[in-house]
């Protein structure tokens, strides 16, 4: 332990970024979607009331960035009411949506309601991989939807998240991007966290695969120049610095699950000795400002060797909290994916075993995947070091 | 996209929303999971870039509103970086 007295936090910044989550209902049961594994036993969602409170007291707060996400934020039948108070309030909107339940009448509603920008994401999972290959039903979908956001004026963004299963087919993903018009393709790959956590092992590409995406990517980006904006996303387990994630906790973002939870990032629920505050009980600004929650990563008290003596660390803040806490067991750890880190084995050995698994090939898996579902609640697993060497 | 000229009637991109933010005190330019705080010439310029005026017009204005003279090259660069980086998309 360091003898040096960590400097007293900053006062905290602006909560510029607020994301709702507005209800964990969703059609789809994606793999590797990052929506906390027990959600079916989370609490009833916020009424429209209540939503319409928190878009005040967080614009009075300063935030001025709002995402509209979920589960699938279509569900929710007054999504047109909250976008046109969010729009009357100031806020930049984007809505975050699979496409599903997308409706001329709908999209024309949220546009008069003053919803700024739209970002399609590709509801891949295995199930549909077939379809999307053969490009039928989830590119019909997909190209209705495209047609629709075009239509309204709307830039056409998609984003598709990239993993072992669909990683080879990127040139086929940019292709059907581009037959849809868009204009910006995030190319996302999959970061572990609750669903996708459960599925590392299946999901995580060989190196290979994504050096050979890598290659697709900037090729296809010298034939279509300026037309179409690609950001490749390499998954940080590949690296050797964290991500600086959420620039670290409590420092712009605010998350809200659909029950109130209020969370410095949208995993964080996850995260032990942990009380996170809910926005029935409290205000925004109490629980941005006040609540320990918030306060807990702020500054650099909190960060331990080698983080604690880092001349990196204000750079990346440690990296990622739950990453932290997921493979070593403990949130004041660096993020393992550091090579800094005492803990970065466990990330480069997570990588061997994938190039193991892609180097089989034969299509077997360790474990079944395990699909998004509300009737399976399971709770998360943290990896220790003997289990993640198993 | 045609080579920029003092014809060009630049617009701040569909997607994107130009605005003063009092909790920064400062012009912001919002797009998705982000945003750019402006710097004073930045917000001059943007605020004008409405798919109506030309460059030569937007110079003009700027000019004429604060007493200054010459600024053509500087707003001309910064159009055509604004371009580049996509906050500005060219109206036909």
């Amino acid at each position: 332990m360091s003898a040096t007295p960590a400097p007293p936090a900053p006062k905290p910044g602006l909560p510029l970024w607020l994301l709702l989550e507005l209800t964990y209902r969703c059609p789809l049961h994606c793999v590797f979607c990052y929506n906390p594994t027990e959600f079916a036993r989370t609490g009833a969602e916020l009424a429209t009331a209540d939503w319409i409170r928190v878009l005040r007291e967080a614009r009075a707060l300063g935030s001025v960035q709002l995402g509209l996400s979920g589960g699938e934020p279509l569900v929710r039948e007054d999504l047109e009411i909250l976008v046109a108070e969010a729009h009357s309030l100031g806020y930049y909107i984007n809505l975050i949506t699979s496409g599903v339940g997308m409706t001329e009448a709908r999209i024309a509603a949220l546009k008069v309601a003053g919803l700024d920008h739209i970002q399609l994401s590709f509801q891949d999972s295995t199930r549909v991989m077939n379809d999307f290959l053969s490009s039928t039903r989830t590119f019909e979908l997909k190209e209705k939807v495209a047609a629709l956001i075009r239509s309204h004026g709307y830039p056409m963004v998609l984003n598709v998240v990239l993993h072992r299963l669909n990683i080879d087919h990127v040139g086929e993903i940019l292709d059907m991007a581009e037959r849809m018009g868009a204009e910006y393709v995030e190319l996302a790959n999959t970061q572990y966290y609750g669903w996708a956590w459960l599925n590392r092992a299946q999901l995580m590409p060989s190196r290979a695969q994504l050096e050979r995406a890598e290659e697709v990517t900037q090729r296809f980006r010298e034939r279509v120049g300026n037309r179409m904006k690609i950001y490749f996303v390499v998954p940080d387990y590949f690296e050797t610095r964290p991500k600086p994630c959420m620039n670290g906790l409590g420092s712009v973002f605010l998350a809200l699950a659909p029950d109130g939870t209020a969370m410095p990032c949208h995993a964080a629920r996850m995260l032990p000795g942990l009380t996170l505050p809910n926005v029935r009980e409290q205000s925004v600004r109490e629980i941005w400002y006040d609540s320990p929650a918030f306060n807990r990563f702020r500054g650099e008290a909190w960060m331990k060797e080698p983080c604690r003596s880092c001349p990196e660390r204000s750079k990346d803040f440690g990296g990622c909290r739950c990453q932290a806490y997921l493979l070593t067991g403990d949130p004041d750890n660096a993020d393992p994916v550091c090579d800094l880190s005492p803990h970065h084995h466990l990330v480069t050995e997570a990588v061997a075993r994938a190039e193991r698994a892609a180097a089989a090939a034969d299509g077997t898996t360790a474990a079944p995947l395990v699909f998004r579902d509300h009737r399976v609640s399971i709770p998360v697993v943290v990896a220790t070091e003997s289990a993640a060497r198993g | 996209m045609s080579e920029l000229s003092d014809a060009t009637r630049p617009a701040v991109r569909r997607g994107l929303k130009l605005q003063w933010e009092e909790a920064q005190n400062a012009y912001v330019l919002l797009y998705p999971e982000g945003q750019l705080v402006l710097n004073q010439s930045a917000a001059e310029i943007l605020k004008r870039c409405d798919g109506v005026r030309t460059v030569a017009e937007i110079v003009a204005d700027i000019e004429g509103t604060y007493s200054l003279s010459g600024i053509s090259p500087d707003v001309t660069a910064f159009v055509r970086m604004a371009l580049e980086q996509r906050w500005l998309e060219e109206r036909a």
